[in-house]
């Protein structure tokens, strides 16, 4: 079985944008081998309680633990080397260097090659080829020498995707992976999620809207309502709750958040 | 081989390929296919200034710094040797030491600078040094005891870098290229005299010798700069350009990287400096520190190509013919119009600035991406063209 110690916890994690409460004292532990999904209408604080995660926001107040560590201080770059891997769900590529090129960066951050100045590229094949076979488990093997500003939306997606697949991180945070693939796209990112999941040793956090993709996939639910936990448990209760049903589903005149 | 030297980076563009040998030729062998003074110094100075400016898109070009510091390390390398050699006499240790004292302060300016203000946002990095190199301009001014103020420094140099030094006692030949091919086209009958008149005694001296160290010193340290773009720090460097937020998220620490950026161009730019001092034999705030040359080594990027490193050899090369060469180029024209009313007051030698202008205007126009990235453009083009016609 898994470790009882969580290796993610956020504790009254809280950050508030001019006295707004975007995400306000949210606490929840993460175990590996899990998959927990984040859902709520839009401005719930998903993707906002992702960035005092990750490190792209800085908390105002509460704290983040990753394998019991204290990383609330730390800058986004330290998080990501302790194994905090993030995709975002704006897609965030580096869009004048080959799709090839994008991934290699994510296989070079974790072999710490950065400050390497001599060694010309080309001649890490070891790197080279790991970045491509991300490339082909998300289907972009062909399109390998393009630029990635030259991809299609949902090709781009899968970018995003291969480049979290190749940080190889303790914590997979996905933020709506399949927004705007085309159907037939989309099974090939959740099959991939589904293959993490196997491995049981790792943490997976995924925000999505599409509710069979939440209840096909996680062991656990969480949902954000106005920057709040309103409800934690087990898919079927958690959809099955009153609190989820008004906050998340809603009547259709209080759908906004 | 060649894929070591050039770090499997190549110019990917037959047109600029011949054009970066064509320079690489002429470079090389500098004193012995132009002949004259004036020849000379301006080869020195595009060894020279290929090396500033490709240092500016180490900066610029891939990791997009806007840095108008640049001038100011330039400017710390000449300084720092003209003034050792004025404290100790003309000497290699003293040289020796300029270089230090040169390194040691850029590498300390440009850690403050990059520690200080890359956290924030480019403008204000950019407003930054803009105010840091106009202080340490007015510091130069102020301080005449020690710079000589406005009137500079003269530098003397050893006397193995002198003109009284010969390196071999019996002249050597050269070929001007410049005669041959006017007497090519002005008497082309006559080949055989134009060919005799082309070849010119080169004395070997002690100038000769400073300007072969120029050019060794432009090329290793052009193909240094080239293979440190081409390793994993260089595209780092890339990604920060690209993408500063998402370097970030794959665990890079792009300040460290952004500081290492300005350190390497101001290091090597100080350097760059040093032989200057020593080339030029004179050093001034107007030919080291102005706010001028620091817009034309922002112009020989821009001309050449950003984020190309090639763009560098070609931009300097343009630019500094252009600058040395468009006025008498305008007085022959000047010449055949003489007497046409309007046209005649357009061409003369005097309105120089006015066509370097239009010249800029025009290939900022036609190749927006610069020189090389242009050539590179068309050669994608026509290789695709190739693969599917």
């Amino acid at each position: 079985m898994t470790s009882q110690s969580p290796v993610l916890e956020t504790r009254e994690l809280t950050i508030n944008f001019g006295g707004h409460y975007a995400v306000n004292r949210v606490s929840c532990a993460f175990h590996p081998g899990t998959l927990t999904s984040i859902v709520g209408p839009n401005g719930a604080g998903k993707t906002t309680w992702f960035n005092l995660i990750s490190g792209q926001l800085k908390a105002s107040a509460g704290s983040v633990l990753l394998f019991g560590e204290d990383i609330t201080r730390l800058p986004a770059p330290a998080r990501a080397d302790k194994g905090l891997g993030r995709a975002f769900q704006l897609t965030n590529l580096f869009p004048n260097l080959t799709v090839l090129e994008n991934v290699r960066l994510a296989v070079a951050a974790r072999h710490r090659t950065g400050y390497n100045f001599w060694q010309m590229v080309s001649r890490r094949r070891d790197i080279i080829d790991h970045a491509m076979q991300y490339l082909e488990q998300v289907q972009l093997g062909k399109r390998a020498d393009s630029l990635a500003a030259g991809l299609p939306h949902g090709d781009q997606r899968k970018l995003e995707v291969a480049m979290l697949l190749a940080l190889e991180p303790e914590v997979f945070m996905f933020d709506e992976p399949t927004a705007g693939m085309s159907v037939d796209e989309v099974p090939v990112i959740l099959e991939l999620i589904a293959e993490i999941k196997r491995r049981q040793d790792k943490v997976i956090l995924l925000v999505e809207h599409k509710m069979d993709v939440v209840r096909s996939l996680s062991d656990r639910i969480v949902v954000l309502h106005n920057g709040e936990l309103v409800a934690d448990g087990e898919p079927a209760e958690v959809i099955a709750s009153p609190v989820v049903q008004e906050a998340y589903l809603g009547t259709p005149q209080q759908a906004a958040g | 081989m060649l894929n070591t030297i050039l770090s499997g980076d190549y110019p990917r563009s037959r047109i600029l390929s011949v054009l970066l040998v064509a320079i690489f030729i002429c470079l090389a062998l500098g004193p012995f296919l132009f002949s004259g003074t004036r020849a000379f110094t301006t080869l020195g100075m595009i060894c020279i200034f290929i090396v500033v400016v490709a240092s500016y898109d180490v900066m610029l070009g891939y990791t997009h710094i806007v840095s108008f510091a640049h001038t100011m390390f330039f400017g710390i390398g000449a300084y720092a040797v003209a003034m050792a050699i004025g404290a100790m006499g003309s000497s290699f240790s003293a040289i020796g030491l300029g270089v230090l004292a040169a390194v040691l302060a850029a590498t300390a300016l440009a850690l403050l600078l990059g520690m200080l203000s890359l956290r924030v946002k480019a403008i204000f990095f950019a407003l930054v040094t803009l105010a840091v190199a106009f202080a340490f301009m007015s510091l130069v001014n102020q301080l005449y005891t020690i710079t000589g103020g406005e009137d500079g420094l003269r530098v003397r140099v050893p006397r193995e870098l002198g003109p009284a030094f010969r390196l071999i006692e019996s002249d050597l030949y050269g070929f001007s290229i410049t005669t041959f091919l006017s007497g090519l086209f002005t008497q082309p009958w006559n080949l055989g005299e134009v060919i005799r008149e082309s070849v010119y005694n080169v004395r070997v001296n002690g100038r000769v010798v400073m300007y072969y160290v120029c050019f060794f010193f432009s090329l290793g340290m052009f193909l240094l700069m080239l293979r440190m773009m081409n390793s994993p720090f260089g595209r780092v460097l890339q990604a920060i350009r690209e993408n500063e937020f998402r370097a970030e998220a794959l665990g890079y620490r792009t300040v460290y990287y952004r500081t290492a950026t300005v350190v390497l161009a101001a290091v090597v730019t100080a350097l760059a400096g040093v032989l200057f001092a020593l080339f030029n034999r004179y050093v001034n705030p107007e030919n080291t520190l102005d706010f001028e040359l620091m817009v034309f080594i922002l112009l020989m990027c821009v001309i050449g190509g950003m984020g190309t490193m090639y763009g560098a050899v070609v931009g300097a090369t343009l630019f500094l013919l252009a600058e040395n060469y468009l006025q008498d180029l305008l007085r022959v024209i000047g010449g055949l119009v003489d007497g046409v009313p309007l046209v005649s007051g357009l061409v003369g030698p005097e309105r120089w600035l006015l066509w370097f202008g239009v010249l800029f205007v025009l290939s900022v126009y036609f190749f927006p991406k610069g020189m090389v990235g242009q050539l590179r453009v068309w050669a994608d083009a026509r290789r695709r063209r190739r693969e599917t016609g």
